[in-house]
């Protein structure tokens, strides 16, 4: 059964057209392994602007894209939702490609485009003919120094911003109990910021927040070039030489890495919603993300991910098929980002249930698995799972540049994505028993109900 | 004895290679049944997509309506002699992903697996679709899943927006009827409800199979008979008939409170076969289809800032066609996106297209077509689409230059008749003002 997936929102785009590739890519969530014929190459240019190659030659088909090591963390205080506002306006011209033009162009030349923002990282892409990448790399370059913007184009795309925070929060119950939940749970990260931003600041943005964050961050020397399909490093290097390397490194300010003071107490929030149909229970501890992890916490907490999450997992083992408490129940870890992440647990009670219900089963099936343990073969049999994801993954050279993009945007390594794989496989019984005690503890935790009915 | 039968499309895109060719073949197994082949020795992996046509929600018992979609959730609840949990570990010790779901004109079943898991994947799949068990606690547990997804729909304003739309557009005809049913439908389905579904929908003679990755032509013809050997050779009749879109009123509203309305609209439109359907298709994204290049973004997003998304699409079903549209804009401006629309396809009943856009609309659908074959999911979905429309094995080739044959003048004719405002209906679904 395929239900919303509103509690999980993922990075914000700047085309709806795209959303159902997203849904599907989110499927792939491990990064992939390394075979002879699909194995990433790299170098970097000498202004710092990584490159990294992909060659899968399948069919003529390239996905170029350009990410920024910036997002909404990055954002100055009273500013939310500038990065991904930015993100729009990078559509909007430069010199030599008028406003609008862009998108318009990449079509021209039967290709599609689109862009995302999310915490750590804001990306742009191209999907094109291999005889078209050359002309997309000219333009991405471009735009890359020398974004022209005026108001006429700029408060127009403001209100699009608006709508679109409208589409997905503000008509939304249980993306609206989501955002005050990630408020809730990081006390201090700029995490617990909405990335599209909160509507009275992104109200105020303009021309000057927009410019200030480009100029700021915006610089070969603070991206990365992936390019994935039917390529070589030695045709690509050429080009991305020609074009990206002819812009010159400017000096980055550090970035403001802010952390959260331990947390002292679970929170709960309730939100009743007339709008709201279905109930529903969602619950996030926060949990080390692969770089913030000692060890290997981070590969531990993605199997315990997995033997409470999968298809066969202890959620809806134990509450969907045999306690009948809940519809659909989910768990799942979330380890990308340069700061903490989740664990996270989401339950849709039957009609004859209820949320507390679904609460008490879900605290009894972490009491119980706390006291005592997974089984090897759960264990094993969600090994089997993700490592047969990194394969899968293979299959798209778009999910696959972006597994890399995330990778590297959020403090990993390409020897960290190839290694993931066996790093997986090497975790224990022992080693997942260890992190579910760390982490889930009720002080990490937020809890939320999205309840039906007239507002008290 | 294996026949194959060969096709080669020529996607003329890479300058450096020339004409890159992907083999489709068509496989018959030694018991007759059909399947197209994309051979793929690349990566160690194998995807098998089927669908059984006119075997979707529009063939829902009258009373029964979910009964589709229930199925599709119910075939991995257990099969044989293995309960749903026992299935499911089955399937995961192998790493296999299995799923069969419904939508309103067929039925459909697929996996992938990695190469070294092909035999269980084959042997979990043949016994899926043969004898499911559909045992009582999971038949509960799949209807308690469908009540929860009635509730998110009526939930969510753009659901509830389409299936009011449908309503309105098919009294009387199971397309108006709602695919995921209403609590009574849904609590009257029965276990003979599900088997009986299965015994009259699942034949040979509406099957169509796409297999894409690791496997030969030689191997696949024995597994298409482990899979399918079982079934009948013919459906029942459907007993579905051709039908137009109803005259909708102008404008139905939904109040909501909610910030954002959300609009859906359509009219009459055309089905895959219908010569005109490519001219549809030149002109739907020359208007609306075409992402950032179309007039409707250009008007309603990039100059007046009124939405996030705007867009039309052609929907060709099996028994009717339509042009539809939707658009989100908040309550107080709704108004006017929704005035812009109609601007627009006046205008483009008007005048049609000028040459550049029929130029650039030619170059982005003929040029952007290689994207739809860059993975083996994407070729699988691509074909399988193919067949169910019967569009034939030779479709990649003549697609290109179905869509280079199309002229100024078919787009004004297609236009004048499909972009009449008064065959229109919206339904909104909030607070919006000044409507």
């Amino acid at each position: 059964m395929i239900f919303c997936d509103c509690f999980r929102p993922g990075p914000f785009m700047r085309s709806r057209i795209f959303q159902a590739a997203l849904a599907a890519a989110a499927f792939f969530l491990a990064p992939v392994m390394a075979r002879a014929d699909f194995a990433a190459e790299t170098f970097t240019l000498d202004n710092g602007m990584q490159v990294v190659v992909l060659p899968d030659h399948r069919a003529p088909v390239v996905t170029h894209m350009v990410w920024y090591r910036t997002g909404s963390i990055d954002e100055p205080a009273g500013t939310s939702g500038i990065a991904h506002f930015l993100e729009h306006l990078m559509f909007k011209g430069t010199d030599e490609i008028p406003p609008g033009e862009f998108s318009k162009i990449v079509a021209r030349n039967g290709g599609q485009d689109n862009a995302f923002t999310s915490f750590d990282y804001t990306a742009y892409f191209q999907r094109v003919a291999r005889d078209r990448l050359e002309l997309v790399m000219k333009m991405e370059a471009d735009r890359m120094e020398n974004l022209v913007l005026a108001d006429e184009q700029v408060l127009p795309e403001r209100d699009v911003i608006l709508e679109e925070r409208s589409s997905r929060i503000d008509n939304n119950p249980g993306s609206l109990l989501w955002e005050q939940m990630m408020a809730a749970l990081y006390l201090n990260h700029p995490y617990g910021r909405s990335i599209i931003g909160w509507r009275h600041e992104m109200a105020t943005l303009d021309r000057e927040d927009a410019l200030a964050f480009y100029a700021r961050f915006y610089a070969p020397n603070n991206a990365i070039l992936i390019v994935a399909g039917d390529i070589t490093l030695e045709e690509l290097r050429p080009l991305a030489e020609k074009y990206y390397g002819r812009i010159d490194a400017r000096e980055l300010p550090p970035r403001l890495m802010l952390a959260d003071p331990p947390a002292l107490l679970a929170r709960r929030l309730t939100l009743t919603d007339p709008r709201a149909q279905q109930p529903s229970f969602t619950r996030l501890y926060v949990a080390p993300s692969y770089v913030t992890a000692s060890g290997n916490d981070a590969y531990a907490l993605e199997v315990l991910g997995q033997i409470l999450g999968g298809a066969s997992g202890r959620m809806n083992r134990i509450l969907v098929e045999e306690q009948g408490i809940a519809a659909s129940a989910s768990a799942w870890y979330s380890g990308d980002g340069l700061y903490d992440r989740t664990i996270g647990f989401s339950i849709d009670p039957r009609p004859e249930s209820s949320l507390e219900a679904g609460e008490a089963a879900l605290d009894a099936l972490i009491a119980d698995f706390l006291a005592n343990g997974p089984t090897e073969e759960e264990v094993t049999r969600a090994k089997t799972v993700i490592m047969a994801d990194a394969i899968f993954a293979k299959d798209s050279q778009q999910n696959l540049a972006r597994l890399y993009g995330v990778a590297l945007t959020t403090g990993r390594t390409i020897e960290d994505v190839e290694a993931w794989p066996q790093r997986i496989g090497a975790v224990t019984l022992d080693d997942v028993r260890r992190v579910a005690s760390a982490y889930l503890v009720p002080a990490r935790s937020v809890t939320g109900y999205l309840v039906p009915g007239a507002v008290q | 004895m294996i026949r194959a039968t060969f096709v080669a499309i020529a996607l003329t895109l890479g300058l450096a290679h020339g004409a890159e060719a992907m083999e489709i073949k068509e496989v018959t197994s030694p018991g007759g049944i059909k399947a197209w082949l994309v051979e793929e020795h690349g990566l160690p992996l194998l995807s098998v997509s089927a669908a059984f046509r006119d075997a979707g929600s529009a063939t829902n018992p009258q009373g029964r309506e979910g009964l589709a979609i229930m199925l599709g959730g119910l075939m991995n609840e257990g099969a044989g002699d293995m309960d749903a949990a026992a299935f499911k570990r089955a399937l995961e010790s192998h790493a296999i992903s299995f799923g069969t779901s419904a939508d309103t004109d067929a039925f459909y079943l697929a996996f992938s697996a990695l190469s070294e898991h092909k035999d269980e994947a084959f042997r979990l799949a043949a016994l899926a679709l043969s004898s499911p068990r559909f045992d009582g606690d999971a038949v509960e547990r799949v209807r308690s899943q469908m009540l929860v997804a009635q509730k998110q729909i009526e939930e969510d304003p753009e659901s509830t927006a389409g299936v009011l739309f449908n309503e309105l557009a098919f009294p009387g005809h199971p397309y108006g009827r709602r695919e995921y049913g209403s609590v009574e439908s849904v609590s009257a389905i029965t276990r003979d409800d599900l088997t009986g579904f299965i015994a009259a929908r699942f034949a040979r003679d509406n099957l169509f199979i796409t297999v894409v990755g690791d496997i030969t032509a030689e191997e696949l013809g024995a597994r298409l008979d482990q899979l399918f050997g079982g079934l009948p050779a013919n459906a029942t009749p459907h007993g579905l008939s051709d039908v137009t879109m109803a005259q909708m009123a102008p404008m139905t509203v939904i109040q909501r409170d909610i910030p954002q309305s959300v609009v859906m609209f359509g009219a009459p439109g055309l089905r895959i076969k219908d010569a005109d359907f490519m001219a549809a298709n030149v002109m739907n994204y020359v208007l609306g289809g075409g992402s950032f290049a179309s007039r409707l973004m250009t008007e309603v997003r990039e100059k007046r800032g009124l939405a996030y998304g705007v867009s039309t699409f052609l929907l060709p079903n099996n028994f009717t066609g339509l042009i539809m549209g939707q658009v989100a804009t908040d309550n107080a401006r709704v108004a006017e996106s929704i005035s812009v629309i109609k601007a627009e396809l006046e205008r483009m009943r008007n005048e049609g297209v000028t040459d550049e856009e029929l130029t650039n609309a030619k170059a982005y659908l003929t040029g952007s077509f290689a994207l739809r074959f860059d993975s083996n999911a994407r070729i699988a979905s691509q074909l399988l689409g193919y067949q169910l429309d019967e569009l034939g094995i030779d479709y990649v080739v003549r697609r290109n230059q179905l869509i280079e044959a199309v002229t100024r003048e078919d787009i004004a004719r297609v236009a004048a008749y499909l972009l009449d405002s008064g065959k229109f209906g919206f339904v909104v679904v909030g607070a919006p003002q000044g409507l």
